[in-house]
């Protein structure tokens, strides 16, 4: 019996290993020797033909002597404080008005959700055109001739309102599953003791809602601090206005991909997880203050 | 008396509900409009101030001119092979690692799963030049196999599908067992089927993300017959620079497969991305 067991545990164990064993071996080939890659070649120089070879922090100091390198920081974090607070709180917004009693609700739904199955590239193209300075059909409605991609302080700000329009249906979805959770007896209770929408929205909504609140603010400053994709589409590599609004991950493409100064990128990547790294821990710190984990 | 002004409150907050709504949604499908109106202009009336609304003359040719200027045939023929490809290893090898980290005891169990947790937290931009170079010193890089690689394993698929296995009673697993099952058969007989919610959620999340995907296609393949629709797009953007309504025609071929899957799963797109959202 005792025997028997311990065989048996042995055979269930083979059969783990087995059955983990290609998703570990990917993420060893795929993530983990490449995470080390890219951190040695961080302090390496690049030479022809792809050799490397090591010079200490050269790539860090000569990152952070760089105004490029400071601009394209400040524009991923302005580009974050552009997109996040005002695409998180349209988004609540979407999904309080979509746990309303309506009619068409998933019709609706899938209105707001429809930029997340378009390809990003197709999205920006759209948007490209209707910021057209000359024709576009947003200096139409606004009855103004703006430059939107070739002034880099409306360049960003056109950046931003694609990124915001592209992510509210997602937000709003992930926001309106909390807000499902969140039992009608409190709103009844609510509303005997005289509590207006207001007071019912602060002192019910917010504080069932804020875990979930949270994890997608989390989400969608992690992905904002990485936003490439959007920016690589609306602002050429040619436009003028590129290092007033480039982002980090739009930097390290170019560094590594365009000019081949693979160790120098490799520097740019690593600083831009520690800053996404800060910011997160800054986040669970503050999340003390506003989340309500004891419903 | 009171009743009435309650009555009455409710149906303005009911209309201010569906007058936001209705607006918010029609921005939301402005561009969509905007683009195919524009696809059906001609380039000089695209270019027209103020812009026409409707074209006032239907013109196709934009079509044409967008399948002629970029092998769409090829591009669709790429973009699906890479979204099979990294569906199938994501559930494959997914959910036996996730069914293992579930239900099977093994040592070394905590570290093997630490390894996918930390993964998942890691940015993919990371990983991207050493995958880079691995694929060039082995010469695959401007090859099908090099736009599927960086998705052969999926550690949030792993997670999610974990997730889903610890929520099956192990009695089921235990039953099968006991019925005279080994440890694969019942994994792929009895466990395997009682996850397809998460199966088919997982398939869309991995495919929407694949599909979007814009760095990884656009570095490693730059023959123009070896892109996605993504990085395809983005290289007809640099041919036609001012030819809005070629370059709409050819945003519309991208998006299309994308949105007709969507209409028709409407609900397990969304639903299923609801589920791994948070990620």
């Amino acid at each position: 019996m005792w025997k028997r067991q311990s065989i048996a545990a042995k055979r269930e164990q083979r059969w783990a290993w087995l059955m983990v064993a290609p998703t570990i071996i990917g993420l060893l080939v795929l993530n983990y020797y490449p995470l080390i890659q890219t951190f040695i070649l961080s302090f390496s120089k690049t030479k022809t033909f792809g050799a490397m070879e090591f010079n200490g922090i050269q790539n860090y100091t000569d990152m952070f002597a760089t105004p490029e390198f400071w601009k394209a920081t400040w524009n991923t974090v302005y580009f974050c404080i552009l997109t996040v607070p005002v695409g998180i709180a349209l988004a609540l917004i979407v999904a309080i008005l979509l746990n309303a009693k309506v009619k068409f609700k998933s019709g609706f739904r899938a209105i707001y959700f429809l930029p997340m199955v378009c390809a990003p590239a197709a999205i920006a193209m759209v948007w490209r055109w209707m910021f057209n300075g000359e024709y576009g059909i947003i200096n139409t409605i606004i009855n103004a001739k703006v430059n939107w991609l070739t002034n880099p302080t409306t360049a960003i700000l056109a950046c931003a309102i694609v990124a915001i329009w592209s992510s509210i249906g997602y937000d709003a979805v992930l926001l309106l599953s909390g807000l499902q959770n969140i039992s009608k007896t409190y709103y009844e209770a609510a509303r005997i003791d005289g509590a207006g929408p207001i007071k019912q929205f602060f002192s019910i909504t917010m504080p069932m809602i804020s875990p979930t609140l949270f994890v997608t603010l989390i989400m969608r400053m992690m992905a904002s601090l990485k936003v490439y994709d959007l920016i690589y589409m609306m602002i050429d590599q040619t436009n003028p206005v590129l290092p007033e609004v480039q982002s980090l991950m739009y930097l390290f493409y170019r560094e590594a991909f365009v000019a081949g100064n693979k160790g120098y990128a490799s520097a740019i990547v690593i600083w831009t997880i520690l800053l996404i790294g800060v910011v997160t821990i800054f986040q669970f710190i503050g999340q003390k203050k506003w989340v309500n984990y004891d419903v | 008396m009171k009743a009435d002004s309650m009555q009455s409150g409710r149906r303005w907050t009911t209309a201010l509900t569906y007058f936001f709504l209705i607006v918010g949604s029609l921005i939301m499908i402005f561009p969509f409009l905007w683009m195919i109106l524009t696809s059906l202009k001609s380039l000089s009336e695209s270019m027209q101030i103020p812009p026409t609304i409707f074209p006032a003359v239907y013109y196709f040719s934009n079509f044409k001119d967008a399948l002629t200027s970029l092998p769409f045939g090829a591009l669709y023929f790429n973009t699906i092979v890479m979204v099979f490809f990294r569906v199938i290893c994501a559930i494959l090898f997914s959910s036996m690692a996730g069914y293992a980290f579930a239900k099977l005891h093994f040592r070394g169990k905590n570290f093997l799963f630490t390894l996918v947790l930390v993964q998942m937290m890691m940015p993919s931009q990371i990983f991207v030049i050493p995958q880079y170079e691995m694929l060039a010193s082995v010469s695959l890089t401007e090859s099908l196999f090099a736009l599927v690689f960086p998705g052969l394993v999926s550690a949030f698929g792993t997670f999610f599908l974990r997730q889903s296995y610890l929520g099956i009673p192990n009695e089921i697993g235990e039953a099968a067992y006991l019925d005279g099952c080994n440890q694969w058969q019942s994994f792929v007989k009895v466990m395997l089927p009682l996850t397809g919610t998460s199966v088919a959620a997982l398939t869309i999340f991995t495919a929407v993300f694949a599909y979007a995907d814009l760095m990884w296609p656009l570095v490693v393949n730059t023959d123009i017959n070896l892109m996605t629709l993504s990085s395809g797009l983005a290289t007809l953007k640099g041919q036609f620079t001012t030819n809005y309504p070629v370059l709409m025609a050819g945003s519309l071929f991208a998006m299309i497969p994308m949105l007709i899957l969507y209409l028709i799963f409407q609900r397990q797109f969304i639903e299923g991305i609801a589920l791994t959202g948070g990620k």
